[in-house]
């Protein structure tokens, strides 16, 4: 089994999200997480999914979510190639004796509290998946009341893979710190 | 051709018009009742069927018969439901059809309202694309891109849900679009100039290479290519059920159909060859039972126009993806110095061998039955459905149209009927009960002239027999044989075979009566009950232009 996380272009249509992750479900991909958001121009969206599965499931996945009529592009972002970021809302147990420790823990994390109250703390924790679970993993010793995770976004590194859309719709790939087309 | 464009509904036939459709298969309803009203204007067709799902079926053996995507239209809620299992057997043989269903009023949308159903929705997994039309002005392109999408790369149905408020608004003028821009569909056609290249080293240097024909080749019409292909160069052909028809049944070159119901001589002829060319075949469970270890100890290059078939089922030594007319005919420009005479040879002896020992075996069989038919009272008796298939094809019009339905008829006709010049059609791919005698009627319509023959069991034809209301009042002419033996035998087989013979809800007996069935729906009939009357009556029954059912009485316990 490998980790993989795939950008998706998509054109911003009706039911676009739900013929993905459709897709996704009726034929068996797992889903670890799933974020779509418009991209600035509004009729695309981008979609990070992180997915896991053996060499054959991966390359199916990239070939079957790439027929789809909606999909402009699907490609890999390599974890060395790529930033990966998620956000997380924490909302904690706490009543003043305790609210010191979370605070610190938070700080260590450049977490930021975000509500307090009587009893409780929120903590807005942004980071790679890894980063806010050992962040959860060290406030395994208080309660945590809710957990809010967003999942993840991601966009590759530098201006290598960087797919541009014209005022015409197409897309093209943008080149060396000159806005041409292809 | 529609005068005047003045709403949404007539933005919609005058759309059909311009992509040439000349007849749709429907059903009415109040949502689609704008749609129905407009075409009266218009000199597209309309075939009332009597069920939806019958209208897809028909679509769909007008859509192979023609090339022309055909199009079914039918109303909300049922209507649309109905519909499902049609446009799911046309998407997994990758036919293509434009499916149209009436909608509630757009502002009823999502309201749970009389006759509301999420139809593209339901259908997302089976369907090519959908669209749910939000103004009326959108008609006209995506009419266009609806047909480009489900005629090209990899075939399949087009769904295009259009809520009945939106047929109703008006329209400011009519201009239907030149071409299609989509940015995000766009099949590969042309084959890989360096993998082509490829494929033809590898065939220079094989000793045992055989091509095996799926659907895909009669998808592209590339039927003469491939041909031309195996007969230059000698290579044999064996094909999977929905390639059937590539090369007629009776060439030196053609060795079966491979899978768990064809020919053995096919299935030991792919087992021998040290290189497969796997020309528009998915490589399904039914063809091939262990796709992982059809590469072992050879060389497979797989040739589809959807790169997501290369390597699903199989890892291919060399992937070439696009369209195989455009492949073979590069191939055909190329040339090779091969010689496979001993292959040939080889592969011929195979094929004596597995023919002569079948032989044997049916006649076993066939003593047995002429046993079983002396007991018989007068006018009773069992019919060999392999030997009546095989004289029927025989006695067919070369280019005649054969649609077999689902179930024991399917493999017999498979492996039995010989196919020269014509088609070979059947619902391979969802194995729909009920697909052959509307399919048939679509066929037959597409081309007036030519013979369309369709072949059922029993049980497949009772899910669809009210279309004989159909073929009547549009005087099409359907022959139609009825293989009878009362039960639904390819799962009583299975019955047999594996749960001992415990017979578990298939047993359809009494079947009406074929006879007083034909008079209602007032076509002719006949019905064999004796091989030594056989070919007198299939003459009788193919003589004429007429609709015609001939009832075939086979043995309930026979095997496929």
């Amino acid at each position: 089994m490998h980790r993989r996380v795939f950008q998706l272009l998509v054109d911003n249509n009706t039911g676009v999200l739900s013929r993905v992750a459709g897709l996704f479900s009726r034929r068996g991909y797992n889903i670890e997480s799933i974020t779509a958001g418009e991209t600035a121009d509004p009729r695309i969206t981008r979609i990070t999914v992180v997915t896991s599965g053996d060499e054959d499931i991966l390359e199916q996945i990239e070939k079957q979510v790439a027929k789809l009529v909606d999909v402009r592009d699907i490609h890999e972002l390599k974890p060395s190639e790529s930033v990966y970021r998620e956000l997380a809302l924490i909302k904690v147990k706490a009543d003043a004796s305790m609210r010191d420790g979370v605070i610190t823990l938070a700080n260590i994390f450049r977490g930021n509290i975000i509500d307090v109250s009587e009893e409780s703390l929120m903590i807005e924790a942004t980071g790679n998946s890894g980063k806010i679970d050992a962040l959860l993993r060290l406030l395994s010793g208080y309660e945590i009341l809710e957990l809010a995770r967003t999942g993840v976004a991601g966009l590759g590194r530098g201006v290598s893979n960087v797919i541009m859309i014209n005022r015409e719709g197409e897309t093209y790939r943008y080149v060396d710190g000159e806005d041409t087309e292809e | 051709m529609i005068r005047k464009v003045v709403t949404g509904a007539d933005a919609l036939v005058r759309s059909l018009e311009e992509e040439g459709v000349e007849m749709v298969f429907g059903y009415p309803g109040v949502a689609i009742c704008p749609f129905f009203n407009s075409i009266l204007d218009s000199d597209i067709q309309t075939i009332l069927v009597r069920q939806e799902q019958c209208a897809a079926h028909a679509a769909s053996g007008y859509t192979r018969v023609s090339g022309k995507p055909g199009v079914c239209v039918v109303t909300s809620g049922p209507g649309a439901t109905n519909l499902i299992t049609g446009i799911a057997t046309a998407f997994a043989d990758s036919i293509p059809l434009i499916c149209i269903t009436g909608q509630v009023d757009s502002y009823q949308l999502g309201g749970d309202v009389f006759q509301e159903a999420d139809i593209s929705g339901s259908c997302e997994s089976f369907v090519k694309y959908s669209y749910i039309v939000r103004r009326a002005s959108d008609i006209p392109r995506i009419v266009k891109e609806a047909f480009h999408i489900a005629n090209t790369g990899r075939k399949g149905p087009v769904l295009i849900d259009i809520p009945h408020d939106i047929q109703m608004d008006r329209v400011a003028g009519f201009a239907y679009p030149v071409g299609v821009n989509l940015r995000t569909y766009k099949p590969t056609v042309q084959g890989h100039p360096v993998q082509i290249k490829r494929v033809m080293r590898e065939l220079s240097r094989a000793r045992r290479p055989i091509i095996c024909v799926g659907g895909g080749v009669h998808l592209s019409g590339a039927v003469k290519e491939v041909r031309e292909f195996s007969e230059r160069y000698d290579i044999p052909v064996v094909s999977t059920m929905m390639g059937l028809g590539t090369m007629p049944s009776d060439h030196p070159l053609f060795y079966g159909m491979v899978g768990n119901n064809g020919q053995r001589y096919g299935n030991r002829a792919m087992n021998e060859a040290d290189m497969i060319l796997m020309v528009g075949a998915r490589l399904a469970d039914r063809s091939i039972s262990q796709p992982d270890l059809i590469t072992e100890n050879k060389i497979m290059a797989h040739i589809d126009v959807d790169p997501a078939e290369i390597g699903k089922n199989a890892g291919p030594s060399i992937p070439l993806v696009g369209d195989i007319k455009e492949i073979f005919t590069e191939f055909n420009t190329r040339d090779l110095n091969v010689d496979f005479s001993d292959w040939l040879d080889f592969l011929d002896g195979i094929r004596d061998d597995v023919i002569n020992e079948e032989l044997r075996k049916r006649t076993e069989a066939r003593k047995k039955l002429a046993e079983k038919n002396a007991a018989m009272k007068e006018g009773m008796g069992y019919v060999d459905p392999r030997v009546f298939i095989r004289a029927l094809s025989l006695a067919m019009d070369e280019d005649a149209v054969y649609i077999a339905d689902v179930g024991q008829n399917q493999i017999w006709s498979c492996a039995n009927a010989v196919i020269r010049k014509g088609r070979f059609l059947t619902s391979g791919g969802m194995g729909t009960m009920g697909y052959a005698f509307p399919a048939a009627m679509g066929a037959r319509l597409a081309c007036p002239g030519r013979q369309v023959v369709a072949v059922c069991g029993d049980g497949a034809f009772q899910m669809t027999m009210m279309e004989l209301s159909t073929a009547d009042q549009y005087g099409v002419p359907v022959k139609l044989v009825v293989l009878r033996n009362n039960v639904l035998g390819m799962v009583r087989q299975h019955q047999h075979l594996v749960y001992h013979d415990r017979f578990s809800v298939t047993d359809m007996s009494p079947t009406p009566d074929l006879d007083m069935l034909a008079k209602a729906y007032r076509i002719d009939y006949l019905k064999l009950t004796d091989e030594n009357k056989m070919d007198e009556t299939i003459r009788e029954f193919l003589e004429d232009n007429r609709s015609i059912l001939l009832e075939v009485c086979v043995d309930p316990d026979d095997i496929c």
